[in-house]
């Protein structure tokens, strides 16, 4: 079985199993309690926080239960938060939905969402951005590479365009942390990032914050800084840590992208959708006339994993949003499908894929 | 160019006559454990001055960054090593003085020629260094006695040293050069700064902390530890003795009426200290109190807590007001961990109205009817001993 469908989960690494494994068995203790084994629980949790804060430059870190979670306290307690400030905010019409829909949410409670139109590579325009700030926007929601399609957003030169104003900069990186480099001179006020889009555990992620203050958005004990309140899961977050860490070991997926690119565009009725400057991990397509989903089954038959647009969307019968954004001719609007590498895919993988692909394309063409 | 020695001034020990080759020695012995973890670093001490030399830049930075953490030191200057040529110098004069505030400053150059095969005479290097830096600090006016920067340079055989700025040590005396004293250490905001008070006169210390589990949690245990560390960072390591207190502090109030067991609880501490103090070659016993803050710190509470002892009892703190406690407390750093909200032994049988001019007669009366001698003898015998700096802590690596 070949697996390329990395930007929907992955698969764990075995070293991030056995610290979940271990700390479970040796540190189980709340943090927050006061005996000596609770105290050896938060003595760790400080030092999986402080790797983490170090590793992206950030300098508060608040785990969470994972990308939803983080996009939604960044969004909703941020907007809570600074209110009285302004109530507009600015976001790209091709986010995940669980930044589309919180934000949704907050336009019923009264706040002002502008949507930037995208172009065919899924860019959104600085200009566009630019005039659309006004005296009120307290924040900016842009995701770093779109999950779909991999479009990458100049998340340095926003940050910096940003950096003097009362405007908070928040980024999904869920799909580029681990995979692309950042310019840590040029970080974002709000980061959401998640433990199983780079081979950790689902049910895991972490918010990181620079000089703003959301505001919870779920009641309790008042755990993490007061800001995410409910026991926190210190495998977890060692999980989480170490994961984060080992990305640096991850390989390098430029060439495969570009083989595979250079393959696709020879086949016939096939449309390459991922930009070319796009993220290297994530390579959609589009086939004319027919449906994904029909190509998705016939290369699981042939051993290969792969997907549609995204994972979350792929059970909606309606075409995704983010192709519907970019224009993606109506012919071709049906039959994306979505290769996504990981830390495990190989060479072999990639020409296995090839051979699978052209397997398929002969057999439906034939039909 | 680069810099990787540091000159250093002796502080008051300067005048410190026929004892001055033993504070010397002592001053490098706690250089040398300040920078335990810097590799190949050399220290040449003279009679008025000192040179450290670093391995590399990255290890003087080190240096520079933590030398105004032990006392004895007046001020240190960073040396840069240039060149032997004319526009070597020039290129080195610049960065070192760039790097200073020069508005409106005097300034001048001086030249040591140590090498006399070294082709320029010394005016000629004064007026081509000092002219060069002039040009390009125009704010620079030049003064020949007592100028606010004075670059001095020196040429020896290989390479011409160059320095110019002058950062403030901390002064005193080095630790250990005044003997050892130990620090009842409560976790509160005042033992911390009177150690440091005393560390500064270069005494060097123990301390002691009374533990009553399970009245008093780990995280406060953890709180003094954390303090403890703290005050290990000037120049000396520290040893803790933690002791078990709670038997003591229920056999007190078992026995002596409730206003005056602060009283009494604070003469066990004493004695125990005492005992302590025999144990580990001590002199004195230092203490945080500070006049009028709480009920054991009026003169009369003093007099009885005083009484089970004829060892001196240093206060370093007992004239001054709380806020300039505070101050000092958070210069050395030890402010945010003492205000952590975990219960000490001395908050937690506090009566609701102790006695704030307890009777000595009366309170050693009610101790009389036990003999707290094995007690006491016991919870020292039972006192755990922690050394500071803490070898390593924990680093998870094998999970991280």
């Amino acid at each position: 079985m070949i697996y390329l469908d990395n930007s929907a989960t992955t698969k764990p690494k075995k070293e991030v199993l056995e610290t979940f494994l271990k700390v479970n068995e040796q540190y189980y203790a709340n943090p927050a309690s006061l005996h000596q084994l609770g105290n050896e629980a938060e003595d760790l949790l400080e030092k999986a926080r402080l790797q983490i804060k170090r590793h992206l430059q950030m300098d508060n870190i608040i785990f969470t239960s994972g990308g939803t979670e983080s996009n939604n306290l960044a969004l909703a307690g941020t907007a809570a938060a600074y209110r009285h400030r302004g109530r507009h905010i600015i976001t790209a019409s091709t986010e995940h939905p669980s930044v589309l829909n919180t934000l949704e949410k907050l336009e019923q409670q009264g706040f002002e969402v502008t949507k930037l139109p995208v172009d065919a590579n899924g860019q959104i325009h600085l200009d566009d951005l630019q005039n659309s700030l006004r005296n009120d926007t307290i924040l900016v929601s842009l995701m770093h590479v779109n999950n779909e399609i991999g479009t990458v957003h100049p998340i340095a030169a926003i940050a910096r365009m940003l950096k003097n104003s009362r405007t908070f900069f928040h980024v999904d990186a869920v799909q580029s942390v681990g995979k692309l480099p950042f310019d840590k001179t040029a970080m974002p006020d709000l980061l959401t990032i998640s433990a199983h889009k780079i081979h950790g555990l689902k049910g895991s992620g972490a918010l990181a914050f620079n000089g703003v203050k959301p505001n919870a958005i779920q009641q309790g004990g008042g755990q993490e800084f007061g800001l995410r309140s409910g026991t926190v899961s210190v495998p977890h977050a060692a999980a989480l840590a170490r994961a984060l860490r080992m990305t640096e070991e991850n390989p390098l997926h430029s060439q495969w992208n570009k083989e595979l690119r250079t393959f696709f565009t020879s086949c016939k009725d096939v449309k390459v959708v991922s930009p070319a400057a796009g993220a290297p991990h994530i390579l959609s397509i589009a086939i004319k006339g027919l449906k994904g989903e029909i190509v998705v089954s016939g290369l699981q038959k042939e051993g290969v994993i792969v997907s549609t647009s995204s994972a979350c969307s792929s059970k909606s019968r309606d075409t995704s949003h983010v192709i519907e954004a970019i224009g993606v001719p109506n012919e071709y609007k049906d039959g994306v499908i979505r290769i996504s590498f990981g830390a495990f895919t190989t060479e072999q993988d990639i020409m296995e894929m090839k051979k699978a692909f052209e397997q398929v394309y002969r057999l439906i063409k034939g039909v | 160019m680069k810099t990787t020695q540091v000159l250093v001034r002796y502080g008051e020990l300067s005048t410190k006559g026929r004892n001055r080759n033993s504070f010397i020695g002592r001053l490098r012995d706690n250089i040398r454990q300040t920078f335990s973890d810097l590799e190949n670093l050399h220290i040449k001490s003279e009679r008025d001055r000192m040179f450290i030399t670093a391995a590399d830049e990255k290890d003087m930075e080190q240096v520079i960054n933590r030398l105004p953490n032990v006392f004895g030191i007046q001020s240190f200057s960073p040396v840069t090593e240039s060149g032997l040529s004319i526009e070597e110098m020039k290129n080195t004069a610049m960065s070192i003085v760039g790097k200073m505030d020069t508005a409106g400053k005097t300034f001048k150059v001086s030249v040591k020629r140590a090498n006399k095969n070294f082709p320029h005479e010394k005016p000629e290097i004064m007026h081509e260094v000092g002219s060069h830096v002039l040009r390009n600090f125009p704010e620079l006016s030049v003064q020949m006695k007592k100028p606010d920067i004075e670059l001095k340079v020196e040429i020896r055989e290989k390479a011409a040293y160059m320095m110019a700025e002058v950062i403030q040590g901390a002064a005193g005396l080095p630790v250990g050069a005044g003997g050892k004293a130990l620090l009842m250490l409560s976790g509160g905001i005042d033992s911390p700064v009177a150690g440091y008070h005393m560390l500064k006169r270069g005494v060097r210390l123990e301390l002691i902390h009374f533990f009553s589990p399970p009245f008093t949690n780990d995280r406060a245990k953890e709180k003094v530890f954390d303090l403890a560390e703290k005050l290990s960072q000037f120049g000396s390591s520290i040893k803790l003795h933690v002791i078990p207190f709670t038997k003591l502090q229920q056999e007190v109030h078992k026995q002596v009426p409730d206003n005056m067991t602060m009283t009494s609880t604070r003469r066990m501490m004493m004695r125990i200290a005492d005992e302590v103090l025999k144990e580990t070659n001590s002199k004195a016993i230092i203490t945080g109190e500070s006049l009028g803050q709480v009920a054991s710190q009026t003169l009369e509470s003093l007099q009885a807590i005083n009484a089970v002892t004829t060892t001196p009892i240093l206060r370093p703190l007992i004239a001054l007001d709380k806020l300039d406690i505070i101050g000092t407390a958070q210069k050395i750093d030890t402010y945010d961990i003492s205000i952590r909200p975990y219960e000490d032994c001395c908050t937690i049988f506090t009566p609701a109205n102790p006695k704030t001019k307890p009777k000595l007669d009366k309170v050693e009366y009610y101790e009389n009817f036990v003999s707290f001698d094995e007690m006491i003898q016991e919870a020292v015998d039972q006192r755990e001993i922690i050394q500071f700096p803490r070898v390593k802590e924990n680093t998870f690596e094998d999970l991280l």
